[in-house]
Order: structure tokens, then sequence, then C-alpha cells
């Protein structure tokens, strides 16, 4: 019921939200994002590391005729990404205290973007999934066209399409599989499991293609990243934070539940292809990233580089390389809403983002500056910030498989160290100059945003266990799925 | 107190100096901000001492184990501590030398606005560097590594307004970052082979790998020891690095970091041992670059930057020995060099310090009167270096080369020249900085002044040391024991089993010996001839020199080559993806899909034309073609 009660809860209050005044609306929104939080911690708390199937389920049949039923739960992965989305809700909604004009509509969208996000992370049936996934696009894609920035018709009509040709793909694939299911058809993931399993290899690879073209999309994954930076760049600042912090997680999260158990054969073939287009990207967007000029295109670019290095993780399917990737999925999502907001933070102040103008911020604005430096040092995988224990464990499992793929996406270690401290330098270091030498620091709620995202990827990378552990189970036995499958067929 | 309560407050109460003046930052007072970071060190080098005596007195290795940090799969790393003879040697010069250095920066930072922030950075690194040596695992070392590594570059960029700084500090990060990923792929390597990340559990099966599995991994592993050591390729970051403060060229670019690498290849000494070929890689790496470094460091004028290419040049030595498998002489020379490297960065530092800023030696000389301490101290450093006996210098100098001897004439022959060279260019720094007519400008003159006690006491400490540091491993043909040599021996002891023993009889370690001392005081006569009686000066900038000179006051012209061959190619690969692959290649492809679509969506629009006298005439035309296709079935 709590799983029911994380999804219905910020819908409720979405419509809610609608109707009141700000600010009180914005206070209501904050308010059941904290709610959610705490649900979710309690259920993080009794959640049974032990067992692999999905707990604090719900199965309601909901339209029988076609076998789609309301069946929803929580195992280990889907716990990590719900608790990523709650621990992350909070913190956008804060972001955009600082700034007053924002409608009770903007508040109401973002309460729809929680619940369609929970809904994907933790629908256990094919169509329910799908209208999340769905869902997920609209209030995302509001939020982009009415508060972003220059360009933004264009850009996010290009982001919408983009991301709907993809889902349409995967709609198909999942029709496909339905129809392939035993007995009385239906969506129930367990059945599309056995589906996926029944098919034929060339069948196996058109499922695969086709989820796989979606997915990637929503990662996104070379070569099909192209409306990504200019969609982070001309959105809101939240609506970049939603975007890259959660929403391309389900891009990641779709490969791991509904593309590797659903067509081992096919992923065991072509899953090397995807890894090779993942790790030419990590080298591809992090030398674009060196050269950019624009500090919230730059670290756009430094996502797709990291999020490719996530997505080769996988696809070494070994679980090493999956637990990599579910940490490193909180950790990027942690460190690039604190860098965002960085980003925002002194865009609201200077007025530009044009690291040629910047410099010298540090003699300012010596907190914004330490805060920087910790969540730099996460971006660069600095041992004993959160991002280093993906980030190892990802090239840890590429190695293993593969060592020079390995040693090419393990040049993220290299260059990454090369966009970022070329950014602090440009923004924070040197002497101050006029647009600068005025600039504030943190004020009061950008330091409650900021600190608890500080205190995160320094406690997640000197103690991972408890989030390991919470993953572990629900890995080995996907991977345990994919294994008998993939052996079963041959 | 137990023993693994000590262990693990080690590394800890330099953490928490940090936290705590990190967190307070302008707000706390100066004088607790420095006392809360000396203290914290002191505490830390007393309880070094106590496990250093306990294992001198036959006490077995501690073993500590805190709690899994990773553990993924089949892959666990704890963090854990081992302290054997090796890291607790290394613990008490990190420890000693680093709670000195702190005594020293409260004198020689008093005046900086950042004098909190430089005393949270200092006892940062201590703790990154306690972590690297103590760590019972390749990941915990890594950790360290990578941890020092940052630590290093937020002080060489400590003056942050100067963006040449900046670059330096950008450049050491980077440049350690390459030889980070050889060595984390090592390390990958490690547990892809063994099964575990544990030095115990690795080294118990180091045979049992093939040979050319451990020569990739421990190439690998030489890769990272090359970034942080500053070995040729990847050595040109540690001249940059001497823009940071004096005092952590000393501590961090002499004395503790830059010997990490030394550390861990000696501490992977089985495995070296077990890799011929990468341990010949070691030796000509070493070798090269301690005479490259040499030659180089004899033109400099900055006389910082002089001191940059001897630790370069010294550092080379190290690997030499252990490129040779002398892995105890390795340690024993990093240990003498901690000495007297500290104390010639700090002497030097004491010199800037009385001439407000001043690094060209071109415009210092005669200062022995007005800094009298300073300079006896830092003669008494030159004098070890160069390794005149009985200076801590001499007998790990004479111990590598003799094992050199043993093992590679050749590369014997090259360290006695980088030696010869070595004896040259200090005595060369010596004499113009203290000797010879005053150039200073008259005002700087004027205030000239010796260092404050902070400043001095730990210079007479550290003169000391380089003094009779060398008594720790006298060889056996002094009658010496070899007290180090036995005090590591269990770290070394399977390395040991493996290599043959020959030793050079006496008579031709004492023939070399002699013959090299002659060298060296003829070196010395000639650079006193050169730079005192003549009293030469190095010409100024923007004179023209012969063509060798040019060739060596540029360095080789390595950072050139480095920025057309590699800076460069990376920027016009960039911005080749970004315009030309990204712009005008992905993006128009996605595009040009858009663009179909619409292009085709505008021709069908043309169906739709809104009149009902053309829908009626095509629907007659369909129902016409309907009934005449059935008739003709």
């Amino acid at each position: 019921m709590l799983t029911v009660l994380l999804i219905f809860l910020p819908l409720l209050a979405s419509a809610t939200v609608l109707l009141v005044k700000q600010p009180l609306s914005k206070f209501l929104a904050f308010v059941v994002a904290l709610a959610e939080l705490v649900i979710s911690i309690i259920m993080a708390f009794g959640f049974d590391k032990t067992q692999t199937a999905a707990q604090f389920s719900v199965h309601w049949q909901w339209i029988s005729s076609l076998g789609v039923n309301f069946s929803v739960g929580i195992d280990g992965i889907s716990m990590l990404l719900v608790l990523l989305t709650t621990v992350l809700m909070p913190g956008i909604i804060l972001s955009s205290l600082n700034n007053t004009t924002k409608p009770p509509s903007f508040y109401a969208l973002m309460l729809l973007m929680q619940s369609a996000l929970i809904g994907v992370f933790t629908a256990m049936d094919g169509f329910l999934f799908y209208i999340f996934w769905e869902v997920a696009l609209i209030p995302v894609y509001f939020i982009c066209l009415v508060w972003g920035g220059e360009n933004r018709g264009r850009i996010t009509l290009k982001f919408f399409i983009y991301t709907l040709t993809g889902s349409l793909f995967m709609l198909v694939a999942l029709i496909f599989l339905y129809f392939h299911t035993a007995g009385k058809h239906s969506f129930d993931i367990q059945s599309l499991y056995l589906a996926g399993r029944g098919l034929g290899e060339s069948q196996q690879v058109f499922v695969f293609c086709a989820f796989f073209l979606a997915f990637a999309i929503k990662m996104p994954v070379f070569p099909f990243h192209t409306w990504q930076p200019d969609t982070y760049t001309v959105a809101p600042l939240q609506g970049t934070m939603l975007l890259s912090a959660i929403m391309l997680k389900m891009g990641i999260y779709g490969v791991i539940r509904w593309l590797i158990p659903v067509v081992p054969v096919a992923v065991n073939k072509w899953g090397e292809v995807a890894m090779i287009l993942a790790v030419i990207g990590i080298v591809y967007a992090s030398c674009i990233a060196i050269v950019q000029k624009d500090f919230k295109r730059l670290i756009a670019y430094s996502s797709i580089a990291h999020v490719g290095l996530i997505a080769a993780g996988l696809f070494t399917l070994n679980r090493i390389g999956m637990q990599g990737a579910m940490i490193q999925m909180l950790s990027h999502g942690i460190v690039v809403f604190g860098m965002f907001y960085i980003v925002e933070i002194i865009f609201e102040r200077t007025k530009t983002r044009d690291l040629s103008q910047l410099g010298g911020i540090r003699n300012v604005a010596p907190l914004l500056s330490s805060v920087f430096i910790v969540i730099m040092l996460g971006s660069v995988a600095l041992p004993l910030t959160s991002g280093f224990i993906g980030e190892f464990l990802l090239i840890n499992s590429l190695v293993q498989y593969q060592v020079w793929i390995g040693a090419v996406a393990g040049l993220t270690i290299i260059l990454g160290a090369v966009y970022m401290l070329r950014t602090f330098q440009k923004v924070m270091s040197g002497e101050s100059n006029p647009v600068t030498a005025l600039v504030p620091d943190l004020n009061y709620h950008e330091r409650l945003v900021l600190y608890p995202v500080v205190i995160l990827v320094l406690v997640i990378g000197v103690y991972p266990g408890p989030l390991l552990n919470i993953s572990e189970a629900a890995v080995n036995n996907l991977l345990s799925i994919y294994s008998d499958l993939s052996a079963s067929v041959k | 107190m137990s023993y693994s309560l000590i262990i693990s407050l080690i590394p800890i109460l330099p953490l928490l100096g940090f936290v705590l003046i990190a967190l307070t930052g302008k707000r706390l007072v100066r004088g607790f901000a420095s006392l809360v970071a000396c203290g914290s060190v002191f505490v830390s080098f007393c309880f070094s001492l106590a496990l250093f005596i306990k294992l001198v007195n036959g006490g077995d290795a501690f073993n500590v184990v805190l709690f899994n940090w990773i553990s993924a799969g089949n892959f666990n790393a704890t963090i854990g501590f081992l302290i054997d003879p090796l890291s607790s040697l290394m613990l008490l010069i990190i420890t000693g030398v680093g709670f000195l250095i702190h005594v020293y920066s409260i004198g020689y930072m008093h005046d900086d606005a950042g004098y909190n922030r430089f005393f949270s950075y200092l006892n940062l690194f201590v703790f990154f560097m306690l972590l690297l040596v103590m760590g019972n695992n390749y990941l915990l070392m890594f950790v360290g590594w990578e941890g020092v590594g940052l630590c290093s570059y937020l002080l060489i960029g400590f003056w942050f307004k100067n963006q040449d700084y900046n670059d330096a500090a950008n450049k050491a990060f980077i440049m350690n970052r390459i030889g980070d990923l050889g060595l984390i792929i090592g390390v990958i390597l490690i547990f892809a082979h063994f099964g575990s990340v544990n030095y115990m559990d690795v080294f118990a099966k180091a045979d049992t790998v093939g040979t050319s599995t451990l020569t990739f991994i421990t190439i690998l592993l030489f890769i990272g020891a090359m970034g942080k050591s500053a070995q040729i390729p990847l050595y040109t970051w540690l001249p940059d690095a001497m823009a940071g403060p004096t005092p952590v060229s000393a501590l961090i670019h002499a004395a503790t970091m830059v010997t990490a690498g030394v550390y861990m290849v000696a501490r992977n000494n089985i495995l070296y041992t077990l890799s011929p070929v990468s341990q010949e890689l070691v030796l000509i790496i070493g070798s090269a670059t301690a005479l490259f470094a040499a030659t180089i460091a004899i033109t400099q004028n900055d006389i910082k930057k002089v001191l940059a290419y001897s630790t370069v040049s010294q550092l080379g030595l190290m690997f030499v020995a252990l490129g040779v498998g002398a892995y105890a002489t390795g340690i024993f020379h990093m240990a003498t060099h901690a000495f007297f490297k500290a104390l010639l960065f700090l002497g030097a530092g004491s010199v800037i310090h009385a001439l407000h800023g001043e690094q060209d030696m071109r415009r210092m000389g005669g200062l022995k009167k007005y800094i009298p301490i300073t300079y006896l101290t830092f003669f008494i450093g030159v004098l070890a270096i160069s390794g005149i006996p009985p200076f801590a210098g001499f007998f790990s100098k004479d111990a590598i080369l003799s094992s050199a001897f043993e093992i590679s004439p050749t590369a014997w022959a090259i360290a006695v020249i980088a030696s010869l060279l070595t004896v040259f260019y200090m005595f060369r720094l010596l004499f113009l900085v203290f000797f010879g007519k005053e150039r200073a400008t008259e005002d700087k003159m004027h205030h000239i002044h010796e260092s404050p006690s902070s400043i001095t006491i730990p210079l007479i400490i550290l003169a000391g040391f380089s003094a009779v540091g060398g008594f720790m491993g006298v060889p056996e043909i002094f009658s010496g024991g070899n007290w180090l040599g036995r005090f590591l021996e269990p770290v070394f002891s399977k390395s040991l089993e493996l290599k043959s023993e020959h030793h050079l009889s006496h008579g031709t370690e004492y023939v070399l010996m002699a013959t090299i001392v002659g060298f060296t005081l003829v070196v010395i006569a000639w650079a006193y001839a050169k730079y005192v009686s003549k009293a030469e000066v190095p010409v100024a900038e923007g004179v023209e020199l012969s063509g060798l000179n040019q060739t060596l006051y540029h360095k080789y012209y390595i950072d050139e080559l480095y920025e057309a061959v590699i800076v460069k190619p990376l920027y016009w690969v960039s911005k080749l993806f970004d315009i030309v692959v990204e712009k005008s290649g992905i993006d128009k492809m996605v595009n040009l899909a858009g663009d179909v679509v619409t292009d085709w969506s505008k021709i069908f629009r043309l169906l739709q034309n809104g009149s009902l006298g053309y829908y009626i005439f095509v629907m007659v035309i369909g129902v016409i073609l309907i009934i005449a296709f059935s008739y003709t079935r």
C-alpha cells in the first residue's frame, strides 16, 4: 500500500496545489515532497534486503479483458531509484524558491512528474510502465516549454518528438511481446519475460532494437543524444534537474528491468554494440565538454559522458558492473543536481553562463566555492566521494570484460579532470572582474539545498555499504534470470 | 590504549584537524588553527613512534580492519590498515617531517590571508598520505594516492588569484590522473587475477600467476608511479608545482608525496621481482630520469626550480635501486632524501622569505653573513645530497651505486654521472646564493633578516638528521650492521629469497667509493672556481645562449613538445567533434529525419484542401475504380 501512496499522494496533491494560491501552493508542494521522502525512508528501513521478489507490492485488476493490471512493487533496484527521486524532489522544489514568479501550475506539474517517475520505477506491468513512461514526459515538456529560455519552442518540441518516437518503438515491442504471451495474453512482467524467452533470435533482436532505441534516447546514449545539450541548456533549472538527475535514469532503469531479462539472447549478441556506442560516447562527450563556452552546456555534455559509462557497465552483465551502475545512478543524480544548481546560482548573480566572462568568484563567495569543489570532486570521481564508488565498479567490470574497452572508458578519469578543473579555474579562480566582484555568497535556503548534497556525496563515498546492500539481492536475481534465459535458449 | 585504536587514530587525527579548521573557516583564531594542525600531526607522530618501537623490538606486523568499504559481487575492499616495518618507517617520515614543516609554516605563512586554509589543506594532505602508506589493500592505497593528488592540486593553486599557478595546479592534477588511470587498471587486473585486492592475499599467491600477466600488471602500476613520482615521461608537472608555497614544495613535492611511487613499487617488490621485464623498465626509466633531470638542473636560475629538478633526479636514483632489486636501499635513500631535500627546500624558503619573495639566484649572492643559521643548515643539506661522507646522502647513494654496479654497469655509470651533476648544481646553487657579491636590490638587502625561530628550529632539526641520518644504514664494509636493511627485511624477504646473492668484494667497493668521492671533490673545486673565484653569474634573461645550454635552459623543449603533440591535438579533436561531427553531422541527420517527415506531410496535406466538390470528385473516381476492379476479377 505504501507504494500506491507514494504514487498517488503527489498526484492528488498536484490537483490541490492548482486550486490554492501562491505562496501556499509552493509550500504545499514542498511539504508533499517531504512527506514522500519520509514515506520512502520508512520503506527503506522496512525493506527486506535478502528478498529478491518485489516488496510492498500491490496487484489490482484494471483492464482484465486486455490482461492489464495495476501491479506495482519495489525490489532493491526500484528502491534505490525511488529513494533518488524522493530525496531530490524536495531539493528541486526548494531550489525554485529564490524565484517567486512561478505560478501554482508549475508546482502542480512538478508533483505530477514525481508521481509518474515513481510509477515508472515501480510498475510491474508492461502497460502500466508504458503509461507512466509517457505521462512523465508531459509535465517536463510543459515545464521546459513555458519557463524555458531562448528558442525554447523549437528545442523542446524536438526533445518531445525525439523521445516520443523512441517510446513508440517501445510500445510496438511491448505489444509484440504481449501477443506472444502464453495462454490469455497479459502485460504482467513475468509473462513478458517468458514471452521474450519464447521468441526466436531474430524476433528478439527486433524487440531489443525497439526497446534499446527508446532507452538510448532517454539516457541519452551516443549518437542519440543531440536533443540533450540544447534541452538542458534552455530548460529552467528545475526542468534541467528533473531531466538530468532523475528522468534519464528511466532509460537506464528500462535497460535493467525491461531489456536485459526480456531478450537475453539478443542482449548477449548485441549488447556489445550498445556497450561500444556508450564507450564512444564517453570520450566523445568528454572531448566536446572541454571546448564548451557555456557553463550549463558543459555540464550537459559531462552528463552524457557519465551516463555513457553507466550504460557501458550495464552491458558487461556482471554483478560488479550492475552494482556500479546502481550506485552511480544515485551519485550522478546527486552530483548533477548540485552542479546545475551551482550553475544557476552563478547565473542568477552574474546574468551570464559564459565561462570567459566569469572568474574570481572564490574571492567573494568562499562557501559557494567550497561547495563547488566538493561537488566537482564527486563529478571527477575522487575516492571517498560518491562518484568514485560507481566509477570504479563500472570501470572494473569493463576492464574485466575487455581490458582495452575498459581503458578507453577509463579515459573519463583523465578527460573529466580536464574539463572540470578548467571550468573551476575559469569560474572560480583568478582575479574578480566587474561581473563577479559583487557576487554574494550562498543564502540561507541555497545552503539548505546544497549542504545535504555535499553531505550525501561524502557519506556515500565513505560508507556505500547500506546502499549497495539494498540492490544486491535484486541485481543477483536479475542476472541469474538473464543467464538462465540466455542459456536455456541456446 | 589498544594498538588498533592507536593505529586508527594516526590518520584520523589529521583528518579531524582538517575538518575543524575547514568548518570554522576564518572564524578560528590563527594561533589556534596552527595549534590544531601541528598538534594533530604531532600526536600522530608520537603514536607512529610507539608502533615503530614495538616493531623494532620484534613485534609482528599489525593488521587492523575497520569496516567493509565497497562490496559488490565478488569484489570486496575494506578500510583496513597494515603496519609493518615499511609502512611504519613511512609513518615516521610523514608525521615527523610533516610536523616540522607544519611548525615551519607558522612562521612562513604568517602574513598570508589564507593562513587557516593553508593549515587545513596541510592536515588533509597528511591524512591522505597516511592512508596511502597504511592501507592494507590496493584500493585504500589508491584512495590516498588520489587524495594526495587533490591536496597537491589545492596547494599548488593555493594563491588562486594567479592564473599561472592555477595552470600549474591543473597540470599536476591531470598528469597525475594519467598515471592514476594506469594504476587503477593495474589494480583491477590484480583483482581479476588474484580475486582480491588485499596485499597479503595477493603476495601470497604472487607466483601462481603467469609472468606475462604480472609484467602487464606491474607496468601498469609503474605508470601510476611515473605520474606521482615525476618520472619520464610524466615529470613535467613537478617543476611547475613549485608555484605553491615553499613548505608545500618541501612536504609534498620533495619529502613525501612524490615518493609514493617508490613506496608502491617497494610494497609490490615480489611482483616486480617475478617480472624481470618490468624491473628492467623501472631501471631504465629511473636512470634516464636521474640523468635527464640533473642536466636540466645545472642551467636553471630559479632556486626552487633547481631543487625541483634535483628531486626528479633523486627519485630517478631511488627507482634505479628498485630496478636492480635493492628495495631496502631505495627506501633508505628515500628516507635520507626526505631529510635533506626537505631541509634544502625549507632553507630555500627561508632565503626567499629573507629576500621578500625573490627566487632568482642571479639576484641573490653573498647572503651567508646575513642569514647564518639558514646558511649553515643549508650547507649541511648540500653536503648531504652531494654524498660527502659521513653525511646522510653518502651512505644511501653509495648503497644504490654499489647495488647498481653488481647488476648493470651501464646504469651504474649513468647514476654516477647524475650524482656528479648533482654535486655541481647543488654547489652552484650554494655559491650563487650565499657566496660572492651581493646582487639583490638595495631595498631588499636593507630589509634582510634571519627568519624567526619557528623557521630556524625545523631547519636545525632537519640538518641534524641530514648529518647523521645515514647511520641507520651503514653498510657492512664500514663494519656497520645495516640496521635499516635488517629492519625492513620481513617486507622484502620473498624477493630476497628469489634473488641470487652475490656481493661485490670489499676491495672493489672501496675503490668505487674512493673514486666517486674523489670526483665529487674535483667537481666541487670546479664549481668553486667558476662561481666563487671567477664569480660567474648566469646570463640575464633574453641573452642568447649557446646551443646545448639553450636546449638545457629550455628543459629540452619537452613542455613545448607535449603542447604540440598532446594538448593542441586534443583541443583540435574536441573542436572537430563539437563543430563538425556534432553540429553538422549527427544533429543534422536528426533534423533531416524530421524535415523529411514534414516534407512528405506537406505533399499529403494537399489532398485535404477543404473543397467539397473536390472530395465528391475523388469519391466518384474511387467508386468507379472499385466497380471496375470488381468486374475485372
